[in-house]
């Protein structure tokens, strides 16, 4: 048992926190969020200097470390800013598709890109109606000759606007069969249509967009894997997607006490600092311990992926305790600030809009919890 | 006991219910969006007497009650908060503070204007220095000959920013006791007095409808009559009516905790027609229970608190448990509603995210739900 990071991560951690802090400036992120915009020029330094793709190996552009590293970076971005960091932690979204189950040309041709900040990646999956746990698509893929007919519509599919390859889930065939792929769709003019899902109100330089399908062809080398592999490929990617959301909360979460902690050392009511109340006190204190609760899940949960390859059980019960922690947390924050909360330039508001997205991405929250009472209570 | 609404009661919800339904509502998403203030809506409301339910005929008012205006303020909130919050602040304030410490010629000149509609109100309590801590303020007002001149400034004024926002009451510094404490009183200031300057409208997260201005007096000049009720009682009259001012929050709160409910029912049931199981599994049916049991009792507590200020009872506790339970219990449906949503949630087009993004405010604003648990421990303890 060792809870100390090791001195390269310490390391990474502090180059993150760093980076966040010089470059993450504050009249920027308040355009940024105001516009909807994505973080393209601090995205393209954090590619230059390595933070993203860090998992991916040496030979397609990463850094050859794991799930651990990753999560640190991802938690300081969100610390010091909700937006901008889960902007740049989701710029690869969906990559880990191809890093864990492409084949080397694929890996090739699409992850070096992705780290260098030529490209972004993401993972089209949600539908108008979702069945359970992603359990079947509506989306299909008819295999024909040497490659594959998409038709259907996917929503809320991060950087759609950005280049890149996506990848798409799809049922093959037929709704009825019960297999599913995995294809990889480059964003050309052959793509598919790409709408916007419409204003948002949390991780809104993250704008989501639609896809609709109609007869795109895509051929056969960009199928990830085996035919019939999609779904066992997807549970996989969410494993390592929870701990990252995760990393999300957390960072969302200290982001938040850090500002609240400071504010109630400066607010003077009753001529008292008000962090002297005992209300306040008790609350720092709640925000404090629920953050180190949820840290250390999600950095076990992550231990444990880059050591035997992930437990659901695991990675479940860290997203879902980030997810309360970021919104508990933030929503305290916001209420130590008071009405000043409210106002945009104080740049709390948006830790409370991005921080109740941490539930709601990627899966919702109660999936998890379903999950977790399946592996616990198991047959009966 | 009776639980019964009379008619007139019952009329006013009706009234109010499809004025909310059929005109707030379906401009909501709109109002927000735009920043634009709904004119015309304001208009229509005071057209039906909205403002005026609870002051008598002669002040041009409805000669209603307080459960009358707080039912009404509960089904427009449920359309849109921000204009349940210009009810609460010009009515339920501003309106009722001009009502009971006015003189008649006061009440002649500003009451009967505010509660026919056709000038809004506006308070001046909080200000950079002074939010949970109302003493604590810095403006201040010498008589000068006939005319008070005030320096100073407020902030987060609701209602200000509108066209036809006529009065401000504020509390300023009157004088300085030989003891050393300070004389605190309530002035109306007209919005266009000598001196008098609206400030930059607000960037908020959400409640873009709701016109939030900072104000300043600088050297601002207001006739000497312009003192409202007794010099040396100012911030107890200007606390005095932010006590009805709760019960209002927490039928706003209730409102919007009931628009999140319906959306709830209409999202769960269109989204999984469907797919019967999903309403077959418990957790989302149960937490719907949940949802419609809590807002059946902050409107329980919300109608006591009115109908004890309508017998002329002490309604201190129950104002303060109404704020602290229907606010506390809207944030947590609003979220609760939102994850219902899932990702859906997120976006504007659905009425959630705004619902979420407002709830957090009535935990705030009208003291915070750590002044009400001050204020009802005190009760208690002595």
């Amino acid at each position: 048992m060792d809870f100390n990071l090791s001195e390269e991560q310490i390391d990474i951690q502090k180059a993150a926190r760093e980076f966040a802090q010089g470059e993450f400036d504050p009249e920027h992120a308040l355009d940024l969020d105001r516009n909807c915009q994505f973080p393209l020029k601090i995205w393209k330094k954090a590619c230059n200097l390595g933070f993203i793709g860090i998992h991916f190996p040496n030979r397609y552009g990463g850094q050859d470390l794991g799930l651990v590293e990753n999560i640190l970076i991802v938690e300081e971005f969100c610390r010091q800013h909700s937006g901008i960091g889960m902007a740049l932690g989701l710029s690869d979204f969906g990559s880990e598709m191809i890093l864990r189950f492409g084949n080397d040309d694929q890996k090739r041709r699409y992850l070096p890109p992705i780290a260098t900040g030529e490209s972004a990646s993401s993972l089209a999956y949600m539908e108008q109606v979702q069945t359970n746990e992603f359990s079947a698509f509506n989306t299909v893929a008819i295999r024909n000759g040497d490659g594959y007919f998409i038709n259907g519509k996917k929503l809320f599919v991060v950087n759609g606007k950005l280049s890149g390859p996506m990848v798409v889930l799809c049922q093959l065939n037929n709704p009825e069969f019960d297999e599913q792929v995995a294809l990889i769709v480059e964003k050309n003019s052959e793509g598919p249509a790409v709408s916007m899902m419409g204003g948002q109100m949390g991780m809104r330089m993250v704008p989501m967009v639609s896809l609709t399908f109609n007869n795109l062809k895509v051929p056969h080398e960009n199928l990830i894997g085996d035919e019939g592999n999609g779904r066992f490929q997807f549970i996989n990617f969410l494993n390592e997607m929870r701990i990252e959301v995760s990393a999300m909360g957390i960072g969302i979460a200290q982001g938040a006490f850090d500002l609240a902690l400071t504010y109630s050392k400066q607010r003077v009511q009753f001529d008292q600092k008000i962090a002297s109340f005992e209300a306040i006190r008790n609350k720092l204190a709640d925000m404090v311990t629920r953050i180190e609760m949820a840290r250390l899940l999600t950095y076990k949960a992550a231990w444990d992926f880059d050591q035997n390859g992930g437990n659901v059980m695991l990675n479940c019960m860290a997203k879902m305790i980030s997810a309360e922690t970021a919104f508990e947390a933030a929503d305290d924050a916001l209420h130590i600030f008071g009405g000043y909360g409210y106002i945009v330039e104080n740049q709390i508001e948006h830790f409370y809009r991005d921080a109740r997205m941490v539930n709601t991405f990627g899966e919702v929250g109660r999936t998890q919890k379903k999950l977790i009472a399946n592996k616990v209570i198991g047959k009966i | 006991m009776d639980f019964d609404l009379t008619c007139e009661q019952k009329r006013i919800r009706e009234m109010c219910r499809k004025l909310a339904t059929e005109v707030i509502a379906p401009r909501a998403e709109e109002m927000e969006r735009t920043g634009e203030y709904p004119y015309d809506i304001i208009t229509q409301m005071a057209s039906l007497g909205i403002m005026g339910i609870p002051f008598p005929k002669e002040y041009g008012g409805g000669e209603g009650d307080w459960v009358s205006m707080h039912l009404c303020i509960e089904e427009v909130s449920r359309g849109d908060v921000s204009l349940g919050s210009l009810l609460d602040v010009t009515t339920s304030v501003v309106g009722n503070e001009i009502y009971t410490f006015g003189t008649e010629e006061q009440k002649q000149k500003w009451l009967i204007p505010l509660a026919q509609g056709k000038e809004i109100g506006a308070f001046g309590l909080t200000e950079p220095d002074a939010g949970s801590d109302t003493a604590a303020l810095k403006t201040t007002a010498v008589l000068e000959g006939e005319e008070w001149v005030i320096n100073g400034s407020k902030q987060f004024i609701t209602n200000i920013g509108l066209d036809n926002a006529s009065i401000i009451v504020i509390t300023a510094k009157t004088r300085v006791e030989q003891n050393g404490r300070m004389t605190i009183s309530t002035l109306v200031v007209p919005k266009g007095a000598p001196g008098f300057t609206l400030g930059q409208r607000y960037e908020k997260m959400t409640f873009h409808a709701s016109a939030t201005h900072e104000v300043f007096f600088d050297d601002c000049r207001i006739p000497k009559h312009y003192l409202l009720g007794d010099i040396k009682k100012g911030l107890a009259q200007h606390l005095s009516v932010l006590q009805t001012g709760r019960i209002s929050v927490a039928a706003i709160s209730t409102g919007l905790a009931q628009a999140c409910l319906d959306e709830a029912l209409a999202f769960t049931t269109q989204r999984f027609r469907s797919r019967q199981h999903q309403l077959e599994s418990q957790t989302i049916p149960f937490k719907i229970a949940d949802i419609a049991m809590m807002i059946e009792l902050s409107r329980m507590i919300y109608l006591k608190a009115a109908w004890l200020k309508d017998q002329g009872k002490d309604y201190t506790l129950e104002a303060h448990f109404a704020k602290l339970f229907a606010t506390e219990t809207a944030k947590k449906i609003a979220s609760d509603v939102f994850n219902i949503y899932g990702l859906f949630g997120c976006l504007d087009q659905y009425p959630i995210s705004r619902y979420f993004k407002v709830a957090k405010l009535f935990e705030i604003v009208e003291g915070t739900s750590e002044m009400q648990r001050l204020v009802i421990s005190r009760e208690l303890l002595g």
